[in-house]
C-alpha cells in the first residue's frame, strides 16, 4: 500500500477492527478499541510527519500521486496525491487526530451515564472513521472521490456529538448534520454540472477558437483528442479516454484556460460560472463556517466532548477553505475574481460580527467557537485579497489556527473536567491554585489574539499587510478585531484566573501527565511557528505563488 | 416484424411457466393440510428461479428486440431486465414471509399464490406495448394487490387499506382507460408504435389539447401505481395497514413495473409530439418528493414514515422519467435495483421489531443498537442509504438520477434538480430522527432482540449489496445502460 493510502485507510482498518473487537468480553473489549485507535492514530500521524520530510516544495505539480481507475462508465479514479496546500493541512489532521485520540482517553474512563458505558468501541470506531474521511478530503484529487470522503465525514461526526455529547446534543448534532448536508448537496450539483461541461464539445471547439494559445497550453497539459471518436477529452491514469473527467486538475487547467466561463445561461437566467461559483461557496462556506451560515457552530463545539471539538475546530473547519481554494479559486478563478469584494465583505463581518459575540460569552466553550469564527474570517479575508502574503497568510492561518484552537478547547476540556462546568463568571482567582494550567491557557489566549512571538500573529499579520493594498477598507475594519479580540480575551483571562479564589475551587489538581502530553505538543509547536514560520511557509509558499500567479494572469 | 402468434409462445414461456406454477400452488394450498403448506413458499422460490433462468436463456438466445403476438407485447432488454427485478422483488417478499401475527402460518400458500400471479402482472406491464396489454397489466396487478392489502382478516386497518385501496384504484384504472379512448380517437390504433407514428409532428391546436387531455388522464393511472402526487392518498394508509412483508414488496415489485410502463408508454405516446410533458413530469416529481418529504417528517409510525418515504422516492424516480434521455432512463432502473435493497430492508427491519417487543412507532426502535446491534447497523445503512449518503449505494443512484438532469441542462431541469437535493437533505431530519432513536436514545427496556435466521441472513444480503454498490457500481451501470438502450427511441 503506498504512503497517502495507507494514511486514508489505516483508520477505516482500524475501525472494522474495533467492530470485530466487540465480540470479545466486556473489558477486553474496551480496552482493545482503545488500543487500536491509539496505535492507528499514532501510526497515521508518524506518516504524516514522514510525509511532511520527504516532501519536496520546490517540485512542481502534485507529489506521493496514485491513480487507479475506480469506475470506469464515468471517468471516476481513485487519484490521490498532496501539494503544498493539502500537504500542511494533511499533516494538520493527522496531528491533531493523534491529539484527540489522547485526549479521549479520561474520557473514555470517567464514569459514563448508565447505558452509554459499553459503547466504547463505537467511539473508537467512529474516531476512526472520521479520521478516514478527513485525510481522504485532503489528498483527493478527483471530483467524485473528494465528494465521498467529504460526506463520510457527516455521519461519524453526528454519532459521536449526539452520542457522547453534552446536554443538549441531539440538538446540536442533527443541526451539524442538517447544515452542513444542505451545503454539500450544492456542491454534489456542482461536482456534477462541473463534469458535464468539462467534456462540452461545443464549449471546447469555441475555446479553440477564441483562444488558441490557451487551448494549445490546454492540448499540452490536459486534453487528448480521440481518432476513433473524433472528439476532445482526458485520459485517465491507465490511458484509456473519457470524454469527461471528475479530475481535480484537469478541471482547474481547463477552468483557468476559460472553459467554463464559455458556457452561457444555466439557472435562473444567471450565467454557468456565477450559479456553480455561488453553489461551491456556500457549501464550503458553512464548513467554515461563515456567516450567516456559522449558527450551528457554537451549538455542535459547546455540546461535543472536548476531543472532538479539538477535530472538529483543528481540522473540520479547515475544510471549508480548502474546498473554496481547490474548487472556487482554482477551478473559475475569473468569477471569484469578480466576487473578490463580495468575500471581501462577509470576511470581514465574519470578524468583526463573531468577535462582538464573543464579547458578550459567558460560556468559556462557547467564546472559543466564536473566536473560531471570527479568526476563519483572517483567512477568507486574505483569499479574497488574492495576493501573495494574503495567500500565504490564508493558509498558514489555517494551520496555525488548527493547533491553537485544538490547544483552547483542550484546556476549556481540562477545567471542565475539574469543575463540571465552564461559567466565564463561576471562577475566579484560579491562578493561585492552578499555576501551571494558567500558564498554559494564558499562553493560548495570547496566541489567539495574535501576540508577536506566537504562532496567531504571523498569519494575522501576513494577512492583513497582504489584503490591504487590494482591499484597504476592508483591511482597515478588520484590524479594528485586534483590539476586540484582545478585549473579550483578556477579560476572560481577569475573570476566571485573577482577583478572589472562589473557595469551592480550593482543593483542584493542576495538570496531569496525560494532559500535560497532549497541550505541550501543541504549546511548542504554537512557539516554533510564531518565532520560525519559514518551517511552514517554506512548504507552502512555493506552490502557492505559483497559484497566485495563474490566478491573477488569468 | 411482429411475430406470429405460435412463434411468440417461445418468448412467452416465463409467463406461462409463472401462471402453471401459481395455479399449482393454489391448488396445492386448497388440498393440503394446514400443517403441510410451509412447503408452499419453497415451491414458489422454486419457480420463480426455474422461471428467471428460463427468461436469461431466452434472453441470450434470442437476437435484437422481438414484437410478441402482433406486437402486443415487447421483448427487449429493458422488458428482460424489470422482469427481473420484479421477480427478485417476489423472492424477496417470498423469503421475508416468515409465519408471525402479519402472515398467519395457514395462509401462506395463499400468500405465495398471489405473489407468484403478481409477478405475471409485473411482467406484462413491463413489456405491454399496446393499450390493451397496458391495461391488462396494470389491472392485473392492481386486483391482486388489493387482496394483499387486506390480507390480514379482521384486522381494522387492513381492510381499511384495502378499500381505500379499491376505491382509489377503480377510480383511477376508469380514469386511465378514458384517456386511452382519446389516444384512441386520436390515432386510430391501439398499439404503441402505431400511436407514436400517428401523433408525431404538429398536431394542430385541437389536436394538441386533445393529446394534453390524454396525458393528464394516462398520467392518472400511472400516477396512481408508482404513487406520485397528488394520486398518492392511498399509499400511507395502504403501506402501512398491509402485512408488512406485502408493504415492502409493494413499494419496490408493482412500483418498478410501475416505471417500466410509464416510461415505455411516454416516449412512445408523447415522445414524439411537441407537447410538455416533461415539464408536466417535472413539476408532479417536484411535487411528489415535496409532500413526501415534508410528510414524512413529523410521523411518529416508522412504518408509516417509511411509506411517506417511498411516495418521496417516487418523485425521485420521476425525475429519470422526465429528462426523457436513455440516461435518464438508466439511472431509473439503477435506482430501482438499490432501491430494492434498502427498502425491502428498511421494512424488514419494521417487521423484525414489531414482531419482537411489540410496535412499529418510532418509541420502539429507543435503543435498539443496544437491543439488536446487528438489526440497528443495517437499518442506519438502508436509512441513510435512502438518504443518498456516500459510500452507501443510495447515493450512486441519485447522483446518476440528478446527473441526467443536469445533462439535459436548462434552467428548468437544474432547477429540479436543485429542488430535489434539497429534499434529499430534508429527509435526512426524518431518517436521522430513527437513527437517532436507534443510538442516541436509551431503551425503555433492555430485552435483547432475538429473530428467526432468515432476518439475518436477507439482512446481511440487503445491507451488503447497499454497501457494495455503493462502492463497485461500474458492472450494474453498464447493465442498466444496455437495458435503456434496448427500449431504443421510437
Amino acid at each position: 500500500m503506498k504512503l497517502l493510502s495507507a494514511i486514508v485507510f489505516l483508520p477505516l482498518l482500524g475501525a472494522a477492527l474495533v467492530t470485530l473487537s466487540s465480540l470479545l468480553p466486556a473489558r477486553l473489549r474496551d480496552n482493545a478499541s482503545r488500543a487500536i485507535a491509539l496505535i492507528v492514530s499514532a501510526v497515521c500521524c508518524a506518516l504524516g510527519i514522514y510525509v511532511w520530510l520527504t516532501f519536496d516544495p520546490h517540485a512542481a505539480g502534485m507529489q506521493f500521486v496514485e491513480r487507479v481507475t475506480w469506475i470506469r462508465s464515468l471517468g471516476v479514479e481513485y487519484f490521490v496525491g498532496v501539494d503544498g496546500l493539502s500537504v500542511s493541512l494533511l499533516i494538520l489532521s493527522t496531528l491533531i487526530s493523534f491529539i484527540a485520540t489522547l485526549a479521549s482517553m479520561p474520557f473514555w474512563s470517567r464514569e459514563q451515564p448508565t447505558g452509554l458505558a459499553q459503547k466504547i468501541p463505537g467511539y473508537c470506531a467512529m474516531l476512526l472513521l472520521l479520521q478516514t474521511g478527513m485525510s481522504g478530503t485532503f489528498v483527493a484529487l478527483d471530483g467524485f472521490l473528494f465528494f465521498v470522503f467529504w460526506e463520510v465525514m457527516l455521519l461519524p461526526m453526528y454519532f459521536l456529538i449526539g452520542i457522547w455529547g453534552g446536554q443538549r446534543r441531539e440538538y446540536a448534532a442533527i443541526k451539524f448534520f442538517l447544515y452542513t448536508l444542505a451545503g454539500s448537496v450544492l456542491l454534489l450539483i456542482a461536482i456534477i454540472a462541473l463534469y458535464q461541461k468539462s467534456g462540452d464539445q461545443s464549449l471546447l471547439n469555441r475555446l479553440a477558437e477564441q483562444s488558441p494559445q490557451a487551448f494549445q497550453r490546454l492540448v499540452e497539459s490536459t486534453l487528448h483528442h480521440d481518432a476513433a471518436t473524433g472528439s476532445w477529452g482526458y485520459l485517465l491514469g491507465d490511458g484509456t479516454f473519457s470524454d469527461k473527467t471528475f479530475n481535480l486538475l484537469a478541471w482547474a487547467r481547463t477552468g483557468q484556460a476559460g472553459l467554463f466561463d464559455l458556457a452561457g445561461a444555466f439557472f435562473l437566467g444567471f450565467t454557468f460560472v456565477k450559479v456553480i461559483w455561488v453553489f461551491l461557496f456556500i457549501a464550503f462556506a458553512v464548513k467554515v463556517p461563515m456567516f450567516p451560515f456559522h449558527t450551528w457552530l457554537p451549538d455542535a463545539h459547546v455540546e461535543a466532548p472536548t476531543p472532538i471539538s479539538v477535530i472538529l475546530a483543528g481540522v473540520l473547519l479547515k475544510m471549508g477553505i480548502y474546498g473554496m481554494l481547490r474548487f472556487n479559486w482554482a477551478v473559475l478563478p475569473a468569477a471569484t475574481l469578480n466576487y473578490q469584494r463580495v468575500v471581501a465583505v462577509f470576511a470581514v463581518i465574519n470578524i468583526l460580527y463573531a468577535g462582538l459575540i464573543c464579547l458578550a460569552q459567558k460560556d468559556l466553550k462557547r467564546l472559543i467557537a466564536y473566536s473560531s469564527v471570527s479568526h476563519m474570517g483572517f483567512s477568507l479575508l486574505g483569499m479574497a485579497a488574492m495576493t501573495d502574503a494574503g495567500m500565504s497568510g490564508a493558509v498558514l492561518n489555517l494551520f496555525t489556527h488548527g493547533l491553537i484552537s485544538p490547544l483552547l478547547f483542550l484546556v476549556v476540556g481540562v477545567l471542565y473536567d475539574r469543575a463540571h462546568h465552564r461559567e466565564i463568571d463561576g471562577f475566579g482567582g484560579l491562578a493561585r491554585v492552578l499555576p501551571e494550567y494558567t500558564g498554559v491557557m494564558a499562553l493560548a489566549f495570547f496566541a489567539s489574539l495574535g501576540l508577536p512571538g506566537l504562532a496567531g500573529f504571523v498569519s494575522e499579520f501576513l494577512v492583513l499587510s497582504g489584503s490591504f493594498a487590494p482591499l484597504p477598507w476592508h483591511t482597515a475594519l478588520a484590524t479594528i478585531s485586534v483590539v476586540i479580540t484582545a478585549a473579550y480575551y483578556l477579560w476572560a483571562l481577569q475573570r476566571v484566573f485573577l482577583g478572589p479564589l472562589n473557595p469551592k475551587y480550593q482543593g483542584l489538581g493542576d495538570l496531569s501527565w496525560r494532559e500535560r502530553l497532549t497541550l505541550y505538543p501543541l504549546v511548542a509547536l504554537i512557539i516554533l511557528f510564531g518565532v520560525y514560520p519559514a518551517v511552514m511557509l517554506g512548504l507552502i509558499d512555493p506552490g502557492l505563488h505559483e497559484f497566485v500567479r495563474t490566478l491573477t494572469a488569468s | 416484424m411482429a411475430l406470429t402468434n405460435s412463434d411468440s409462445l417461445r418468448f412467452f414461456a416465463p409467463e406461462l411457466l409463472l401462471t402453471a406454477g401459481a395455479v399449482v400452488v393454489f391448488l396445492a394450498d386448497l388440498l393440503l393440510s394446514k400443517a403441510k403448506r410451509r412447503p408452499l413458499i419453497l415451491t414458489s422460490l422454486a419457480v420463480l428461479f426455474a422461471v428467471g433462468a428460463v427468461l436469461l436463456t431466452i434472453h441470450a438466445s434470442a437476437n435484437a428486440p422481438q414484437s410478441l403476438f402482433g406486437g402486443l407485447l415487447a421483448f427487449d432488454g429493458w422488458a428482460v431486465a424489470f422482469k427481473l427485478l420484479c421477480f427478485t422483488a417476489t423472492a424477496f417478499a417470498l423469503l421475508m414471509a416468515t409465519p408471525g401475527p402479519e402472515l398467519p402460518k395457514e395462509r401462506t400458500g395463499d400468500y405465495a399464490a398471489i405473489l407468484l400471479a403478481l409477478s405475471v402482472g409485473m411482467s406484462l406491464m413491463a413489456s405491454a406495448n399496446d393499450l390493451l396489454m397496458v391495461s391488462l397489466g396494470v389491472e392485473l396487478v392492481s386486483l391482486l394487490s388489493y387482496g394483499l392489502a387486506g390480507f390480514k382478516k379482521g384486522a381494522r386497518r387492513s381492510a381499511e387499506a384495502a378499500l381505500k385501496y379499491v376505491v382509489y384504484g377503480g377510480v383511477a384504472s376508469g380514469v386511465m382507460l378514458f384517456g386511452m379512448s382519446y389516444l384512441y380517437g386520436l390515432s386510430g390504433t391501439t398499439s404503441l408504435g402505431g400511436i407514436h407514428a400517428a401523433l408525431t409532428g404538429d398536431l394542430g391546436r385541437a389536436g394538441s389539447l386533445a393529446l394534453l387531455t390524454a396525458l393528464v388522464l394516462v398520467l392518472a393511472g400511472v400516477g396512481f401505481k408508482v404513487a406520485a402526487v397528488p394520486w398518492h392518498m392511498w399509499a400511507p394508509d395502504v403501506y402501512e395497514g398491509a402485512p408488512t412483508p406485502f408493504t415492502a414488496f409493494l413499494s419496490v415489485g408493482p412500483k418498478a413495473a410501475g416505471f417500466a410502463l410509464a416510461i415505455r408508454l411516454f416516449s412512445a405516446l408523447f415522445g414524439g409530439s411537441n407537447l410538455p410533458w416533461a415539464e408536466v413530469l417535472g413539476v408532479i416529481a417536484a411535487a411528489t418528493m415535496t409532500v413526501g418529504n415534508l410528510a414524512a417528517l413529523n410521523q411518529t409510525s416508522v412504518k408509516r414514515m417509511l411509506a411517506w418515504s417511498s411516495v418521496a422516492h417516487a418523485g425521485y424516480l420521476l425525475l429519470g422519467v422526465c429528462a426523457g434521455t436513455a440516461a435518464g432512463h438508466s439511472a431509473v432502473l439503477f435506482y430501482l435495483v438499490v432501491y430494492l435493497f434498502m427498502n425491502l430492508g428498511a421494512f424488514l427491519v419494521v417487521d423484525a421489531v414489531a414482531r419482537r417487543g411489540g410496535g412499529e412507532r418510532l418509541a420502539d426502535y429507543k435503543g435498539l443498537s443496544s437491543r439488536a446491534p446487528a438489526v440497528a447497523l443495517s437499518f442506519a445503512i438502508f436509512l441513510f442509504s435512502l438518504t443518498g449518503l456516500p459510500p452507501l449505494a443510495g447515493f450512486v443512484g441519485k447522483f446518476q438520477l440528478f446527473k441526467a438532469l443536469i445533462d439535459r441542462g436548462g434552467g428548468f431541469f437544474v432547477g429540479l434538480a436543485v429542488i430535489a437535493v434539497l429534499n434529499s437533505a430534508v429527509s435526512l431530519y426524518y431518517y436521522a430522527r430513527i437513527a437517532r432513536a436507534m443510538y442516541l436514545d436509551s431503551s425503555t427496556d433492555g430485552e435483547r432482540i432475538t429473530l428467526p435466521a432468515t432476518y439475518p441472513f436477507l439482512l446481511g444480503i440487503f445491507a451488503g449489496a447497499v454497501v457494495v454498490l455503493g462502492v463497485a457500481f461500474d458492472g450494474l451501470r453498464g447493465a442498466t445502460d444496455a437495458a435503456a438502450r434496448a427500449l431504443g427511441a421510437y
